[in-house]
């Protein structure tokens, strides 16, 4: 079972190159979509014994990371049915930001690299070694890469090499930091250890603490530039406002995952080795510093898919500063993870609506949304509010558990960093958000978006799942993240 | 074995110090292409690894093919794609990165003397050959605003990574070194598939001229 779930999505990749009508390609998207959740779902259950030669192992926290991964994918292809439908429509398109007319690339390339990208995230949330870990979230760049330049235009080129250059040096130093791992533990005469990091945490008193601490700055630095941590964020706002919506919410509910999960992994056993107030330390730095970038670009932010995109280096903040804090901030951060990921998809399902209809990014022009896509108005205010932590939704839920973890351990300062952060943030985000929202319906804009299934419908039960988790968190979830946040100090 | 092992140690770091100083792209890539060679040897002259056996002469033959010909071959092909090619002049003058350059071996070898010591796995001039070839890899990156020349920063980048794991590989298992391999020989085939679409969109690949997304 477990082997098919990474081989599944592989396999439908190159059978979508290999076939010659794009809704054929369409429906095994949705195939391996559905089959893919289903399949993550039994694994949950089942605890099922490792497969493809021991590399693929999850433990509780890459089960929790794999099924949300796997959840957003069936939304974000239940929505890319319509999306892709409506894009075939036309070949040549006029670019709404300059003058110029441009093409797509081909459907074919773009539906199998999204099963690439699934296939990818799959081996990084299923093994417990730090070496395939690498290979797989470096996998995760390279299937991606071509999901953000679909639109080919000049502006998704610079998006799309600026992502590549970044996050491959990023990855590149985090390889650094997998050496220097084996370096701290290696005794002489002694044959290398496993890269496991189970193992590794087992035997982490023996290891040398100034290597660990130093492989864990590569790691942290490393993944943290993939994760979107300030000041390392700078690709971030350009892929996720140049990307698709679809793959934007892809990117932002499991890329940025996948990456904070390779920074946990060298946390885990910087903590087994008595180091966790060094490795927390860092991590509450990075975390602080991305609340207070964000805030401070989300301020005044006119284009709505990078203010999403700022709030998605916000969010990994509150996540590395909770894991940072250690303790009951730990389970904090895992619901936070979990409440950002339905969020943030949901949010950027509806902004390629809203793309869709004014043909334009900027939240000054797609105003008088409430007359021109009412399901879309009532989801996009939803969203706000739960995003930006306001009850009764998820994300409240989590944000307070962090903010008592840090007042029960007296740290005033972090909090009102926190708490400020959190309120620039909401006051800046309520403006552009309602301002789309409210207002005349503009002249330019002609008829009314068709609201269906396939554009709202995925939307819909996310936004539900995250108030569901802000009123009552089932007993099966709640034990999976306690344990998650158990593995990491929590 | 030792001196020699040395002296290809040497022979990478003014590698790097006449990667910093050229600007025609053949002679980046011609570069790149002997440190690929040179990390080869570097293989085979550890003087821990067991020159003869299969694991070694397999590691080694998968760095020559994939960093000194296949690499180099993807590169000299994205050139010769793109006509006219200008200089990859660097940002802020050559003289510049080189000093620079120095600075970072300096400070390498300062920074191997403070860690611990690690017996048995990094031999003499190894770690500072490494952060330096690193680090050069890196100044090329940002100091250089031809599309090509970043991949190259990349290439010279994960090499310095890749001298560092040395060790490792040789006490480890051959296919995570494979694969990494792979993934980095993809990653060039990708990003040289990107630089054709910017030559195509832009008629330049001068990513200096990429100033449409801010804030």
């Amino acid at each position: 079972m477990l082997a098919a779930v990474f081989l599944l999505p592989l396999i439908s990749g190159l059978l979508i190159l290999a076939l010659p009508h794009t809704r054929l390609c369409r429906g095994l998207l949705i195939g391996t979509a559905v089959a893919h959740f289903i399949m993550i779902l039994a694994v949950g259950v089942s605890n099922p014994a490792p497969a493809l030669w021991g590399i693929l192992h999850p433990d509780k926290l890459g089960i929790i990371f794999m099924t949300l991964s796997s959840l957003l994918f069936l939304a974000a292809s239940f929505y890319g049915l319509n999306y892709l439908k409506e894009e075939e429509k036309e070949v040549l398109k006029s670019d709404f930001q300059g003058s110029e007319s441009f093409s797509n690339a081909p459907e074919r390339h773009f539906t199998a690299c999204l099963c690439f990208f699934l296939a990818a995230v799959t081996l990084v949330t299923g093994t417990r070694n730090t070496g395939v870990l690498w290979v797989g979230i470096e996998m995760t760049t390279l299937s991606s890469a071509p999901l953000i330049y679909f639109h080919r235009h000049k502006r998704s080129l610079e998006a799309t090499w600026k992502y590549l250059i970044i996050c491959s040096t990023g990855i590149a130093l985090a390889l650094l930091g997998n050496i220097l791992l084996s370096v701290a533990f290696h005794q002489p005469g002694a044959p290398l250890d496993s890269a496991d990091y189970t193992h590794m945490a087992a035997r982490a008193a023996m290891a040398s603490k100034p290597w660990l601490k130093a492989a864990f700055i590569f790691l942290l630095v490393g993944y943290g530039v993939k994760m979107g941590l300030a000041p390392l964020h700078n690709w971030l706002p350009d892929a996720h406002s140049q990307a698709p919506s679809l793959v934007s919410a892809l990117l932002s509910g499991a890329l940025l995952n996948c990456a904070f999960l390779g920074i946990l992994r060298g946390h885990q056993v910087t903590l087994a080795a008595g180091l966790g107030d060094f490795s927390g330390g860092l991590l509450m730095f990075f975390g602080l510093m991305s609340m207070v970038f964000a805030a401070f670009f989300i301020v005044g932010q006119g284009h709505f898919k990078r203010l999403l995109a700022y709030s998605s280096v916000e969010h990994m903040g509150i996540l590395a500063l909770a894991v940072g804090l250690g303790g009951s901030a730990v389970y904090g951060g895992m619901l936070h993870a979990v409440n950002h990921s339905l969020t943030k998809c949901m949010l950027f399902l509806l902004a390629g609506n809203i793309q869709t209809l004014y043909h334009t990014r900027s939240s000054y022009d797609a105003i008088g949304l409430r007359w021109t896509m009412p399901g879309t108005a009532a989801l996009w205010a939803a969203g706000f509010l739960a995003i930006a932590g306001s009850p009764p939704f998820g994300i409240f839920i989590s944000e307070l558990t962090i903010l008592k973890a840090m007042l029960t351990e007296g740290r005033a300062i972090v909090a009102a960093i926190y708490v400020t952060s959190l309120a620039v943030i909401f006051v800046g985000m309520f403006i552009p958000f309602m301002r789309m929202v409210q207002g005349p319906k503009p002249p330019s804009v002609k008829g009314k978006l068709d609201e269906n299934i396939f554009n709202i419908g995925p939307s819909l039960v996310l936004v539900l799942a995250t108030m569901l988790l802000g009123l009552y968190i089932p007993d099966w979830l709640n034990s999976s993240l306690r344990s998650a946040a158990a593995l990491i100090g929590g | 074995m030792t001196t020699l092992f040395q002296t290809a140690i040497i022979l990478l770091l003014l590698n790097n110090f006449a990667l910093l100083s050229v600007d025609r792209i053949s002679r980046l890539i011609k570069l790149t292409a002997f440190q690929g060679a040179v990390l080869c040897m570097v293989i085979l002259l550890m003087p821990n690894s067991e020159l003869g056996s299969a694991h070694v002469l397999l590691l080694a033959g998968a760095v020559f093919a994939i960093k000194a010909l296949g690499l180099p071959w993807l590169l000299n092909r994205t050139m010769r794609r793109i006509s006219g090619l200008p200089a990859a002049s660097a940002r802020l003058g050559h003289s510049v990165y080189v000093v620079a350059g120095m600075v970072i071996l300096a400070f390498s070898l300062w920074l191997e003397m403070r860690l611990p010591g690690t017996p048995g796995i990094f031999p003499s001039l190894l770690f500072p050959a490494a952060m330096t070839t690193l680090f050069c890899g890196l100044l090329l990156v940002v100091g250089r605003t031809l599309a090509i020349a970043q991949v190259i920063g990349y290439l010279v980048a994960e090499n310095g990574i890749f001298l560092l794991g040395i060790p490792m590989i040789l006490e480890g298992s051959i296919w995570f070194e494979l694969s990494l391999l792979l993934d980095v020989f993809v990653a060039v085939f990708v990003m040289g598939i990107a630089i054709n679409h910017i030559h195509s969109t832009f008629e330049s690949i001068d990513v200096g001229r990429f100033c449409a997304l801010k804030d």
